[in-house]
């Protein structure tokens, strides 16, 4: 018995959702007395991998086939659920990224296991049943979801898990698999990645902006103090509707969702929607002109007033806290 | 002739107040109006866009009881040639990615499309399980997709970025914004729904893997706390020193 963690690289590096989920993963293994085992794929140096013991991972399978260089779901599921096997692997961990997305189903399709998705918490494991919370309809509810079956796949909600950092280093194994030729009929032309800007799905903070903006050429200000806080930018609907921001920036209902420290939405009035994809946010700041709009219900700290006087402002504060820390 | 599926699912409106019944055990549908999937609705209006000019046929497939006919209907009013309902509660995504690959994998389409995921159950599941139970490519969230002969370059979204993928068909993608605009079903669309094919299926036996066994609605905030407009410092220092978010 074991539990499998698959750690995803983003260009060699781990990011901090990949170390969420092997302390997630090693938390799991703890419940049920079992070791934890890592799959990493591509190139990632050997000190990284070992480096993955401090989160509670006891031994790395390291996968360096060259036609495994770049993310391919079909080819990537098909070496996890090989590993799985060989492992005597009960529950299968990812983290719940774009390519988490269209790998761990697959995975479980393969191991005829059930998927939970998104999970935000340690499963429940009393009386012998496994229960996983996750969100459901669109971040409004969380449902609780048994796993019936003999192997369980479940993806982490990245900012939803706690890094725990133990004492330990891995040991890095090869992992050889074969890999069939009709896994790799989708063929990758052109990655294309902004590195000096904070993703949104990843980020501890987001400063967010809607119409109260009135026009793409105001947002310099709300990118200046997300570079300031180390933040990403987000929109709301009608913003990327008007094709103001892009349509990635579009934090909502039929955007994504997402779970930041921070949340800070400037210009946005709150529409039950928007409200969907930020409502697990830990802490939200509103600051809208109008006393009325609907963020300010579900806001931790609200400013009244207008954005052009109060978020310069804020940037001016947010500077001369970093000149005085 | 391109053949494309679009698997559609019906699902509570985008404004609805989400609650429980039967101590938090079952979604509560009083109420509540239920729509297509607004995530399937972009896939099927691409569907169509691509199958213009008699360039093909789009069939919308739904794993659903008979309530959801309504929603299949809208599906045809928008422009889908034809419509088969798998007479089946969707019990998990398993069990719908099980009853639609074992519709499909008779049918050569050369195309299946989902939406990114259900606003429901937000599982993004069905795209990525339908296609390794057909063991073809399948790509989950896509923002672009274009076709060229017999195969298609799709763009995949990825954190702070995108990767642009050439797959030959058969393959299954989920798409998101971007990929087409909603469609507004015209007059013409909506009478000729009426007469357009949808036929009943009964399911096929699938091993259930899991079940939801209770909900919960998050915990509501306490009170906003307000800062002056004219003392925006203030809430900088409160974000600092007592929420310590930075």
């Amino acid at each position: 018995m074991s539990v499998l963690v698959y750690v995803e690289n983003a260009e060699g590096k781990f990011k901090k959702s990949i170390f969420e989920a092997v302390s997630y993963a090693k938390a799991v293994a703890n419940q049920l007395e079992t070791n934890l085992v890592a799959i990493s794929i591509g190139n990632v140096a050997s000190s990284d991998l070992e480096n993955l013991g401090k989160f509670g991972a006891e031994k790395v399978l390291n996968v360096t086939n060259d036609k495994l260089k770049t993310f391919v779901n079909q080819a990537y599921a098909s070496v996890v659920a090989e590993a799985a096997k060989k492992e005597s692997s009960t529950v299968v961990v990812l983290s719940n990224s774009f390519s988490g997305k269209g790998l761990a189903p697959r995975i479980g399709a393969k191991l005829e296991a059930a998927v939970a998705d998104g999970a935000v918490d340690l499963p429940s494991t009393d009386g012998g049943k496994f229960i996983i919370k996750k969100t459901a309809f669109s971040n409004k509810a969380f449902a609780f979801v048994e796993m019936n079956s003999a192997i369980k796949v479940i993806s982490l909600t990245p900012n939803s898990y706690k890094i725990e950092e133990v004492v330990g280093s891995a040991n890095v194994e090869e992992f050889t698999s074969d890999i069939k030729d009709s896994d790799f009929k989708a063929i990758i032309k052109e990655i294309v990645r902004a590195t000096d800007k904070v993703s949104l799905p990843d980020a501890e903070l987001v400063v967010s902006a809607g119409r109260g903006l009135k026009g793409p050429e105001n947002w310099g200000m709300i990118e200046e103090l997300a570079d300031l806080l180390g933040a990403a930018t987000a929109c709301s609907k009608p913003v990327s509707d008007a094709d103001w921001r892009p349509h990635s920036e579009h934090v909502g209902q039929t955007g994504i969702a997402i779970s930041p420290n921070l949340y800070i939405a400037i210009g946005i009035s709150g529409a039950i929607q928007h409200l969907a994809g930020v409502s697990s946010s830990k802490v939200i700041v509103v600051i809208n002109k109008d006393p009325e709009a609907p963020f300010f219900k579900v806001a931790d700290y609200g400013i009244v007033g207008d954005a052009f006087e109060v978020v310069p402002k804020m940037i001016a504060a947010v500077k001369s806290l970093k000149a005085n820390a | 002739m391109m053949k494309i599926l679009v698997c559609i699912s019906n699902v509570p409106d985008t404004t609805t107040k989400i609650t429980f019944t039967n101590e938090n055990t079952q979604f509560n549908t009083a109420g509540v109006q239920f729509v297509l999937n607004p995530y399937d609705e972009i896939a099927l209006s691409r569907a169509i866009e691509l199958t213009e000019n008699g360039n093909g046929t789009v069939t919308v497939i739904n794993v659903g009881e008979i309530s959801t006919e309504p929603t299949i209907r809208k599906a045809l009013a928008i422009g889908a040639t034809d419509a088969v309902r798998i007479n089946a509660a969707p019990h998990d995504a398993y069990y719908v990615a099980q009853q639609i690959a074992a519709y499909a994998k008779d049918q050569s389409f050369d195309l299946i499309l989902t939406g990114r995921e259900s606003i429901d159950y937000n599982g993004a599941k069905v795209a990525a399980m339908l296609g390794e139970l057909l063991d073809i490519p399948s790509v989950s969230i896509i923002k672009k997709l274009d076709v060229d002969g017999n195969a298609a370059t799709v763009e995949r979204e990825i954190e702070g970025g995108k990767e642009v993928i050439t797959i030959p068909f058969p393959f299954v993608a989920g798409t998101a914004e971007g990929v087409a605009e909603w469609k507004i079903p015209n007059m013409r669309g909506i009478m000729s729904a009426r007469t357009k094919p949808l036929a009943v299926v009964e399911p096929v036996e699938v091993k259930t893997l899991s079940d939801v066994v209770k909900f919960e609605t998050p915990t509501p905030r306490g009170t906003v706390k307000l800062v002056d407009a004219a003392d925006p410092e203030k809430l900088i220092e409160l974000l600092h020193s007592e929420a310590k978010v930075f």
